[in-house]
């Protein structure tokens, strides 16, 4: 049997590198049976295809906006999976990971157990930073999750302490965080025509006035 | 009304009704497009504008520019190893740091793993459904598909009727079941899909044959990048050693991965031979009096060139894939390109919504500014957050405009394969003629839509061949005794100068890519990416110029406003990706393109 543990997101946007950081920190601390594959997906779309396939049992890790308060965990299972996943996704031309499902099964080859383990963000648009804490709060709540889950499956994780990355250290979620360049030095913010998108509307209404219709920002000239 | 002749030639006309489309769909990124109809259809006035902004140059200042390939690679899910390498060889370049040959091999190998794999990925997911209907594949006879099957490619196995059945059958189940993946949101009733059902139910098949067969290709990169997705770099080489003699599929480079590699190399090289450029001819065979598209192809073209034969020579002769520049449309002269050269490249914004310190002038990528700047123009219907119409007098796009001495250039698989042509490139000259007699058309053909998917099918041809020619050299090469995949002589950080930059470039699937760094006591001073998005989807410069999505959108038929199928047909053909071209925020995924005929 084939499990898979895949978490997929952008860590470049704050919380929408939920799944990618459960990864990093599964890899720093659980060792599984070979039969196990723990995976960083990124923002890959059509290339995870052959990962879905191969895979009997899928759990995937990810940000993914259900109205809730931010930082709540979610558990979505089976059928129900497709219609919560892919909202609101960067990936591979468009792609989001429910196409990916689709073309899984359009090949014939569909996890039977597929459970979702999401997270309600609560920032987005912040680009080069990183999760907020009451996001980063629930890594270890979905890592036991998962591990419960993996039990009706008779998968055991081994706890271990190791140094190593999965991806570049660079991209170490404390490295990420502390050589991450200041405001005044790298624009943080985006275009507030898609931020005041309804599929865009994560945070609490800002309040009306001149600023929240502002993309002039205010850290213009430094460089 | 307004009624302007560019300088490079486009009549535009706005009188029209306005169409606008808005996502452009199956594309990475965020993209709007708007035109101008006349009476009987026909796209009088172009404008594309990238809509979302990224910060992506600004969150690499001050980094050890040894880790900006992390970053980069994390930017979008397409070319993650293509701005990877791009970025160690802008390092490498201000740090004068030389790669091994064998590390000049395995990067070429990853790199035209991805030219592959990126062209049949869009070929067959993104952009085939531009031309194939999948709807009108139920309607087909199995055993004519066969016979149609085996009349294009005699030697592709898979062409029994029951195989088409099959696939007939998991389509249907697929179509009854309501949900039609990723097939959903198609114009499938629109007179512009010209194929006879066999055809579609041909290219349907190998959409999911193609599907299946990528992810080998993706191993070449999961064996030298030690993983996939996001495989390994490394400044001054490969971040994978070599012992021949070893075993397993961890670790080093041994025998048995090279044998990988190399069998999956002989299936892609097949794969492409039997399969996608058949299917291809087949497919331009029925559209070949569908010649709109093309735009500024027949003018102005730019590569820089990739793969370079010997290590550490990136000059014009030692790169495979052709480098140069061709201007009003002049293929008897190939002119020469210089990245460093302030002169040659420059990107403007009076038309982008950005500031510099002088609007009207352009800056070379080594001085340039990412300072935005959103302002519409008088004539913007809407307001700031919900724009109905751009005003594409004034500011109207996220995306910069290059120009190479001034002109606005297209640059992909048609440029770099027509500066091949008219370079009397030897390889490329022989697919070209083959492709050109086999449709009977003439080369003025290649100037289209379609000779921009054509090129791109013998563009992942080549590189299925240059792979097996790079696998052959490195198994040479590490014969005879070499073994070394880097240089680390100048990684660390006390030898560097205090103030240097450099240049990278590559040819990523869809085109130009170059990123110039600043670096200033060991850090990131800063960054520039100038992606091949940015050239094709380009805005209007300060001479009124078009950009080459706008320009190959003019004097297009549209059957049906409100379905914008041969919109997307033209754009799409470009493999537009926005995710680094513009500048990125918003994931939503909510769309439905929306099409508003005004």
């Amino acid at each position: 049997m084939n499990i898979l543990l895949l978490g997929i997101g952008n860590v470049l946007w704050a919380d929408e590198g939920f799944g990618v950081r459960v990864i990093e920190r599964l890899q720093k601390s659980y060792r599984f049976p070979d039969n196990v594959k723990v995976m960083d997906g990124g923002t890959q779309g059509v290339y995870l295809v052959e990962h879905v396939q191969t895979a009997d049992v899928l759990l995937v890790f990810d940000a993914v906006d259900y109205g809730l308060r931010p930082g709540t965990l979610k558990r979505i299972e089976n059928d129900d999976v497709p219609n919560f996943l892919g909202a609101k996704k960067m990936s591979l031309h468009q792609t989001g990971f429910q196409e990916v499902l689709a073309m899984a099964q359009m090949l014939g080859c569909y996890p039977q157990h597929l459970l979702l383990i999401g997270v309600q963000p609560e920032e987005l648009d912040d680009y080069g930073g990183s999760l907020r804490p009451i996001v980063r709060a629930q890594i270890q709540p979905a890592i036991d999750m998962a591990l419960t889950h993996l039990q009706a499956f008779g998968i055991e994780a081994e706890t271990v302490s190791s140094d190593g990355d999965l991806a570049d250290p660079v991209l170490n979620i404390q490295r990420y965080e502390q050589e991450r360049p200041t405001a005044s030095e790298a624009c943080r913010t985006g275009d507030d025509r898609v931020l005041m998108l309804e599929g865009f509307q994560l945070r609490p209404p800002q309040p009306a006035g001149e600023n929240t219709m502002q993309v002039d920002v205010d850290y213009r000239g430094k460089y | 009304m307004t009624v302007t002749h560019t300088p490079n030639g486009f009549n535009l006309n706005d009188a029209g009704r306005r169409v606008i489309v808005d996502p452009v769909t199956r594309i990475e990124g965020h993209m709007r497009c708007e035109v101008n109809i006349d009476d009987d259809n026909i796209i009088r006035n172009a404008v594309s504008s990238g809509t979302m902004w990224r910060g992506l140059e600004v969150i690499l200042k001050g980094r050890d520019p040894r880790d900006a390939w992390a970053f980069v690679q994390r930017i979008c899910g397409v070319c993650t190893g293509t701005h990877a390498l791009t970025s160690v060889r802008a390092v490498e370049d201000a740090l004068k740091i030389k790669i091994p040959e064998n590390a000049n091999s395995i990067r070429n190998l990853m790199q035209l793993s991805l030219q592959v794999q990126d062209h049949l990925v869009h070929f067959y997911h993104l952009h085939a459904l531009d031309w194939v209907n999948p709807v009108n594949a139920l309607k087909a006879d199995p055993a004519a598909t066969s016979a149609l099957q085996q009349k294009i490619s005699p030697h592709n196995p898979k062409s029994s009727p029951g195989y088409f059945r099959d696939t007939q059958n998991r389509l249907l189940k697929f179509v009854e079941s309501g949900q039609l993946g990723p097939f959903k949101n198609g114009y499938w009733t629109n007179p512009a899909y010209l194929l006879p059902p066999e055809a579609d139910l041909m290219a349907v098949t190998h959409y999911l044959e193609a599907l299946d067969f990528q992810k080998d290709i993706m191993k070449i990169r999961t064996v030298f990048g030690g993983k996939d997705p996001h495989p390994n770099w490394l400044v001054g080489g490969v971040p994978c050693a070599i012992n021949i003699d070893g075993v397993g599929a961890n670790g080093a480079i041994n025998m048995e991965r090279l044998n990988l590699v190399s069998s999956i190399i002989d299936r892609t090289i097949d794969f492409i031979d039997q399969v996608y450029i058949p299917d291809l001819l087949a497919i331009a065979g029925f559209y070949k009096g569908w010649m709109y598209g093309g735009g500024i192809s027949g003018q102005s073209l730019l590569s820089y060139g990739d793969i370079p034969d010997k290590a550490n020579d990136y000059s014009a002769a030692n790169l495979l894939m052709p480098r140069g520049a061709i201007i009003n449309g002049d293929l008897s002269k190939v002119h020469e390109v210089d990245l460093t050269d302030p002169e040659q490249i420059k990107e403007f914004i009076p038309h982008s919504w950005y500031k510099y310190p002088d609007d009207s002038l352009g800056l070379h990528p080594w001085d340039g500014v990412t300072e935005p700047n959103y302002k519409l123009g008088p004539n913007t219907k809407g307001d700031r957050t919900h724009i109905k119409e751009l005003d594409e007098a004034a500011k109207y796009s996220w995306i910069k405009a290059p120009r190479w001495r001034g002109h606005a250039m297209e640059v992909g698989p048609l440029a770099r394969y027509v500066i091949g042509y008219a370079q009397g490139n030897k390889e490329i000259t022989e697919q070209i003629n083959f492709v050109l007699k086999t449709l009977d058309v003439p080369v003025t053909a290649l100037f289209s839509t379609l000779g921009r998917t054509a090129a791109r099918g013998l563009e992942a041809q080549w590189a299925a061949g240059k792979m097996r020619y790079f696998m052959d050299k490195m198994v040479a090469n590490i014969k005879s005794g070499d073994l070394a995949t880097a240089n680390v002589a100048l990684w660390d950080p006390e030898t560097w100068p205090s103030s240097v930059k450099g240049v990278g470039f590559t040819e990523a699937p869809r085109g130009a890519l170059g990123h110039w760094l600043k670096i200033e006591n060991t850090k990131i001073a800063n960054y520039q990416c100038v992606v091949p998005t940015t050239w094709n989807g380009s805005p209007r410069d300060e001479q009124g110029n078009i950009g080459a999505f706008e320009a190959a959108l003019m004097n297009t038929k549209v059957e049906r406003p409100d379905e914008p199928v041969e919109i997307l047909r033209t754009l799409h053909s470009f493999d537009p990706c926005l995710a680094c071209s513009t500048h990125i925020i918003s994931p939503d995924g909510t769309e439905l393109t929306q099409v508003k005929v005004r």
